[in-house]
């Protein structure tokens, strides 16, 4: 279980990204972040995976505080993280990625099953380098692919994993989060302004400017949020959800 | 042969114990155990220290190991090997060297390596460099390859310095005829004030003959590397060139690429990257759960393909 108290975060000249953000993500559920460009949903993203630190407030990973802890430090305690804009690597092959994500060496089968999954075939990519030669497309299925290879992860956290991703391969992907909801014991954090993924979310959190604007089980807030952006109108406060 | 040569040939040459087919171990300018095969000659040079090297054009599939192995200061070894490839033939060559030194004098090793390649012969040659030991001396190791490939000959060089060579001045030359092809992939790493210069010069004569050349060099601590490459397109042709550096500490690297087009249909192309290993890539190991000097380490080791 996530459990974010208080949490604060602004960049070294002092403008405020995060303001006091309190939200609980219970295990086996999947929560979706949401809300305007630039309202600091990657900054939260960030905060928990320990890429920032920040200036107040308290993390809580299955009751343990990890708010001090580095990113390795992170990782291992089961924070796996898929970066919105994939990272990639002279030198490095798929299988060598995956590997690392895994722990240890993967059989050409559970290969097959990580990649299977990202709509992937392990026989075509497995050895590819993970460089410029695959395309923004193939570069986002792999790194969404690195967070689906960690074994005992105790929180998932997937930002805007649509982005660059074509309709048949989202169709795997909404699949591959259902399935997550199905299996996993930790929980799942996913960043999207994508329907179809707040359709299959347990929670969703709408954050804009810095702050939780409303924060609740799907059922009460989707419609809400549908009905607002029929409209061009950000909820709680009137204006534009999506830029 | 002594011991510190059983190591240096693991880690130059995969060395288990025993070679199999055809093989000339070099330890300390001397011969230390030597074996030709049915399709492998290896004959001493006339006039000169060194092999001459004949493959039969019968040899397909097979390996010949011509490692050699320095093991104490105050050795200067110069060897020249002949390599003649019959055509047709298919084999890998595998040409491993490792420089030991516990003194204060310097332990060199200059391997003149020569090699025709008859008609639509395929080689692979494999050569992968390394220092040992904690003495002063310098380990040096200056390599020079000198390539003839005749029509349809392939030719591809895996050559590697995994570390601990003080100071190293690689020098290569390629003349190709028509269809010949010839892939090289170069990694150096140096550390602290090691020092490494190469130098690649390829011609392309005939028609439709290509060279892909692709350099990976990581240069940490107070070390320098030097890189120049030329390839002359002199008919229609195809030249790829790739220089990429990695800097770590203090590193320097100078990357001097050239490319001739003699040719109207002369196509070359050239690629130069150097920087510090990209934040985000360490980033994102540490997201995998290494620690910063592993992810470092990962990083550098995928990019040098060790």
């Amino acid at each position: 279980m996530l459990v974010l108290e208080h949490l604060a975060w602004e960049l070294p000249d002092g403008e405020p990204i995060l303001k006091d953000i309190s939200l609980t993500v219970p295990n086996g559920k999947l929560a979706v972040v949401t809300g305007p460009n630039g309202g600091g949903k990657t900054s939260l993203a960030k905060l928990i995976a320990g890429l920032e630190k920040p200036n107040a407030g308290r993390i809580l990973l299955d009751g343990k505080e990890i708010t001090e802890l580095d990113i390795t430090q992170r990782a291992k305690a089961g924070i796996a993280y898929a970066f919105q804009q994939p990272v990639r690597f002279k030198g490095l092959s798929v299988r060598d990625l995956l590997e690392l994500a895994a722990g240890g060496s993967l059989s050409e089968q559970e290969l097959c099953v990580i990649l299977g999954q990202v709509g992937l075939c392990a026989q075509d990519y497995a050895d590819r380098q993970v460089d410029g030669s695959l395309s923004g497309g193939e570069s986002k299925r792999i790194e969404i692919a690195t967070v689906l290879a960690r074994k005992d992860a105790a929180l998932l956290i997937f930002d805007e994993p649509e982005a660059g991703i074509d309709l048949w391969s989202f169709s795997g992907l909404i699949d591959v989060f259902q399935r997550i909801k199905r299996t996993k014991q930790g929980s799942a954090l996913i960043i999207s302004h994508q329907e179809r993924i707040l359709q299959i979310a347990d929670e969703i959190i709408v954050i804009a400017d810095g702050e939780v604007r409303s924060a609740g089980p799907r059922e009460e807030i989707l419609p809400t949020l549908l009905e607002n952006e029929k409209a061009g109108q950000c909820p709680l406060e009137g204006g534009p959800l999506y830029e | 042969m002594n011991k510190i040569t059983q190591t240096l040939l693991g880690l130059v040459s995969d060395w288990t114990g025993s070679f199999t087919g055809a093989y000339n171990i070099r330890e300390d300018g001397a011969c230390a155990g030597r074996q030709s095969s049915e399709h492998i000659h290896i004959e001493p040079k006339e006039g000169a220290p060194g092999l001459v090297i004949r493959i039969d054009p019968e040899a397909q599939h097979e390996t010949v190991y011509i490692p050699a192995c320095v093991t104490h200061s105050d050795v200067n070894d110069l060897v020249y090997n002949d390599f003649y490839v019959g055509a047709g033939a298919d084999v890998t060559i595998v040409a491993g060297c490792g420089v030991h030194s516990d003194g204060e004098e310097e332990a060199r090793h200059n391997g003149i390596h020569r090699f025709f390649v008859e008609k639509g012969a395929r080689v692979l040659y494999q050569e992968k460099h390394v220092g040992t030991g904690t003495g002063a001396g310098l380990r040096r190791i200056d390599p020079v390859s000198d390539i003839h490939l005749a029509e349809d000959a392939v030719l591809e060089m895996d050559t590697i310095q995994i570390g601990g060579v003080d100071r190293t001045d690689r020098k290569t030359t390629a003349q190709l005829a028509a269809r010949a092809k010839l892939i090289i992939h170069e990694s150096i790493l140096t550390e602290g004030d090691q020092t490494a210069h190469t130098d690649f010069t390829v011609s392309l004569d005939g028609e439709d003959s290509s060279v892909d050349l692709v350099s990976r060099s990581v240069a940490k601590g107070n070390s320098r590397q030097e890189y120049h490459s030329r390839i002359l397109g002199n008919n229609r042709c195809t030249g790829h060139s790739e220089c990429d550096a990695i800097l770590v500490g203090s590193g320097k690297v100078n990357a001097a690429p050239e490319l001739f087009a003699g040719h109207l249909d002369a196509s070359l192309i050239h690629e130069a990257a150097i920087g510090k290993i990209a934040g985000e890539q360490i980033i994102k190991l540490r997201t995998l759960g290494l620690t910063e000097e592993e992810a470092e380490e990962r990083i550098i080791k995928g990019f040098l393909q060790e």
